[in-house]
């Protein structure tokens, strides 16, 4: 059995991290949240030098072939640096959408401008409050022009193409949703910022009057396309949720070390110490259902479906029980606006929610591990 | 990545399989698939004496303590073949039950530090099953802290006598032997006055009661001894250096890789799947579905955990602290998974046994499940472990730790 990482692929998080810790300090998530700018262009610049962009995409699209374990480990690092910049809507969801349904051009097009960093794309789905599902979709396309509004769409402000969810026709099946590609330069298109819970990352309303698209992949596949860009997202963005569970784990541990309360140091305290053990607990099962997320998506093995759902849910639960909890360690101190504990918190409230709920992604995993069971 | 054997591994799990295949006792197959066969011992010696037959069948063959030295009783495999054999094994290993306190502990520790004559006369029969062995060391005063016992053995020419109680012996009854921590010096602190023995069960003055549980089972013994005689040649490691060779032993008692934590997830899950409630399916209700999911990303981190660790021994290296978290969560999720199952059961789920929903199987469960967040560590004890040993904090500040044991204070109030 070998259940991990090859030494190459460590080597690659350890280039990651080291690179990551030099260009994406707190303060330059900080710079993205004050306002500065609406994402580190800096660092987006430098990630397509690294060649992190590229790094699934193959070669004959301009990237560097290497594969999905190698973005794993690159995921985990840009969780756990909380990069300001548009990776995961950019690499997990609009080029991973092309990659299984676009064409010959549409590929060319968009991908090598991906992994040279010269194109942010992302996926436009949500129309307001509520789970991924055919029935929420309302955007209409007819005759390739499409009419509707997206909200929240992540780096919608931002990004230079998206992929969008669109209702063909009303018969109540999936069928009746198709997957779009919308230059965002088109006329007719109009993005607007939104606040969020994480400012690190912009998030958008998008509204599309008459917007002339291209299909992406067949008309009537949309939604099994989109489904399974959800669960290759959700292993990946799952990556960078274990990131930042250990990175919180770490402050919290680090802190508790540091600060002496009562006359010595605050985790020698059992109530500080069972905490940060329950922490450990959570990311080590993230860490694991993720692996084995992992193993699936760069497989392509029939189990991906279950895998990414137990990825996603455990992985979303340890983010948010490490970031809260690494701001109880630190007391009234991991409440400031200066120390850093609330930017984990903010960005792991975020992704939570990001992909779909996790009661939603809870109903999905039950009902595939029945769907296997009966099969 | 993957979850191949190499060729190496594959060829060992092939003969294993083989020979299992071969020499298991099939027609306790379905018995033992049972999740209530983990409760076997209370039939007690009947049980027993089908796994002494299995461990001699597989002792014979050499297929007994893969991982230790032959000359002892072993195969002297590596790390990995243990767990392959342990994964072939499947359902036969809960027949090796009676055996794991001895295999487990009391092996590595006379291993450590008997003498060579000593090694080769008890090592084999205790890997062949043909004597069993128990671990004496929690007692009534001293369970989480097991430094703070309280048994004493004063020497008396080339012998030492032992007077006093343990506690939470599983075994004793049916044990030929037992390693034994005492008291030797309670002048010094109570780390520094310990040191340990082996001994015959059937010595003069050691007597055996059991315990009736809190769910009326009785799976444990209190053992008292009363001027019971233990030759020195049978001490263990030097006179008050007990409680570091105890660390050898309680090393070993949560260090098994390759054998699958009950969780009580695949059950629920069954029993869910074919459960009626009210609006229908149980499954299909989406609180249940919710809790369900919980658990079961519980189970599947466990589980990859394990492979996790796994892995690291097949490629010859020492796994990380990640299976540290086994018996934290899986203890907890027994109790929790089996209130769940009677909760979903309405009033139903207040009776036990044959009138009960499922013949009682996760009531058996709510009663039995406390001792899992107790037994070999508490829950609370393996946080400490976890939160000292993988994350660095500092150790519990010890008021007892520079005061000789004589004027530790011993009740509250």
């Amino acid at each position: 059995m070998n259940f991990d990482f090859s030494d190459d692929q460590k080597q690659l998080r350890d280039e990651a991290r080291r690179f990551l810790t030099e260009k994406c300090p707190p303060k330059a998530v900080r710079a993205v949240i004050d306002g500065k700018a609406p994402y580190d262009r800096e660092l987006w610049k430098g990630l397509a030098d690294m060649g992190f962009l590229g790094v699934a995409i193959p070669e004959a699209f301009g990237g560097s072939g290497a594969g999905h374990l190698e973005l794993c480990v690159i995921a985990e690092e840009m969780g756990r640096a909380l990069a300001p910049v548009p990776f995961s809507s950019t690499v997990y969801l609009a080029a991973e959408a092309l990659l299984l349904a676009g064409s010959d051009a549409q590929k060319q097009k968009w991908l090598p401008a991906i992994a040279q960093g010269n194109a942010v794309g992302t996926l436009a789905l949500f129309e307001g409050s509520g789970n991924p599902s055919p029935k929420a979709i309302k955007l209409t396309a007819a005759n390739g022009v499409l009419n509707g509004t997206k909200k929240p769409v992540a780096d919608g402000a931002i990004a230079d193409f998206a992929i969008v969810a669109a209702r063909t026709g009303s018969t109540g099946r999936d069928t009746d949703i198709a997957l779009y590609l919308v230059d965002l330069t088109s006329e007719g298109v109009e993005a607007k910022a939104l606040t969020s819970i994480d400012p690190s990352r912009n998030q958008a309303e998008i509204s599309f009057k008459n917007v002339k698209a291209e299909l992406l992949g067949a008309a009537n596949e949309g939604w099994s396309i989109l489904s399974q860009v959800l669960d290759r997202a959700a292993v990946l963005i799952g990556f960078e949720q274990v990131g930042g569970s250990d990175r919180a784990l770490e402050m919290g541990r680090d802190y508790a070390l540091d600060r002496i309360a009562f006359g010595r140091q605050i985790g020698s305290f059992q109530a500080v110490k069972h905490m940060l053990a329950d922490m450990y607990v959570s990311a080590t099962l993230a860490r694991s259902n993720c692996y084995y997320g992992a193993w699936a998506l760069s497989t392509n093995a029939s189990e991906l479906p279950e895998a990414a759902a137990a990825a996603r849910i455990s992985a979303t639960q340890a983010f948010q029980h490490c970031s809260k909890n690494n701001i109880q360690v630190h007391g009234g101190m991991g409440f400031t606006w200066e120390f850093d504990c609330h930017l984990y918190y903010r960005r792991s409230n975020a992704v939570a929610v990001g992909l779909g709920s996790l009661s939603y992604w809870e109903d999905q995993l039950i009902e595939r591990m029945r769907q296997k069971n009966a099969a | 990545m993957n979850f191949d054997d190499t060729p190496q591994e594959a060829e060992f799990r092939a003969i294993a399989r083989k020979w299992i295949d071969a020499n298991a006792p099939k027609h306790l197959e379905a018995e033992l698939t049972k999740p209530s066969a983990k409760r076997a011992s209370e039939k007690r010696d009947a049980m027993l004496d089908v796994a002494k037959a299995w461990q001699k069948k597989k002792a014979d063959a050499g297929w007994a303590c893969l991982h230790w030295p032959k000359e002892y009783g072993g195969r002297g495999s590596t790390p990995i073949e243990r767990v392959i054999w342990q994964q072939e094994e499947g359902v036969y290993d809960k027949l090796a039950r009676p055996f794991a306190i001895g295999q487990g502990m009391c092996g590595p520790t006379v291993m450590a530090y008997a003498s060579e004559d000593q090694k080769r006369k008890y090592l084999p029969p205790l890997a062949s099953g043909e004597k069993v062995w128990c671990q004496l060391f929690s007692e009534p005063a001293g369970g989480s802290d097991v430094a703070g016992l309280r048994t004493r053995a004063e020497k008396d020419g080339d012998d030492w006598i032992v007077n006093g109680q343990k506690i939470w012996t599983s075994g004793a009854h049916y044990s030929d032997y037992g390693i034994l921590i005492t008291r030797t010096d309670p002048n010094v602190p109570k780390h520094k006055g310990l040191t340990m023995f082996f001994l015959d069960m059937k010595s003069e003055g050691v007597e055996v009661k059991p315990i009736k549980q809190a769910n009326g089972m009785q799976e444990f013994n209190e053992v008292f001894f009363t001027n019971v005689r233990i030759p020195d040649s049978q001490r263990l490691g030097a006179v008050g250096d007990g409680w570091n060779v105890s660390l050898t032993t309680l090393m070993n008692e949560r260090m098994s890789i390759g054998s699958r934590v009950a969780t009580g997830f695949p059950e629920l899950f069954e029993y869910c799947s074919n459960l009626m409630i009210e609006d229908g399916l149980a499954i299909d209700d989406p609180n249940v579905r919710s809790k369900l999911a919980g658990w079961a990303v519980k189970n599947s981190g466990l589980k990859y955990t394990s492979y996790r660790s796994i892995s690291a021994l097949s490629k010859g290296e020492r796994p990380g602290p990640e299976n540290s978290i086994g018996k934290l969560v899986s203890g907890m999720m027994m109790q929790d998974i089996a209130m769940f199952a009677a909760d979903l059961q309405g009033a139903s789920g207040a009776l036990v046994g044959a009138d009960a929903e499922a013949a009682g199987e996760f009531q058996a469960t709510i009663l039995g499940s406390p001792s899992m967040r107790i037994a070999g560590g508490t829950d609370e004890i393996l946080r400490n472990i976890i939160a000292e040993r993988v994350l660095g904090l500092p150790g519990d500040i010890r008021v007892d730790k520079d005061v000789p044991f004589n004027k530790v204070p011993t009740k509250g109030r």
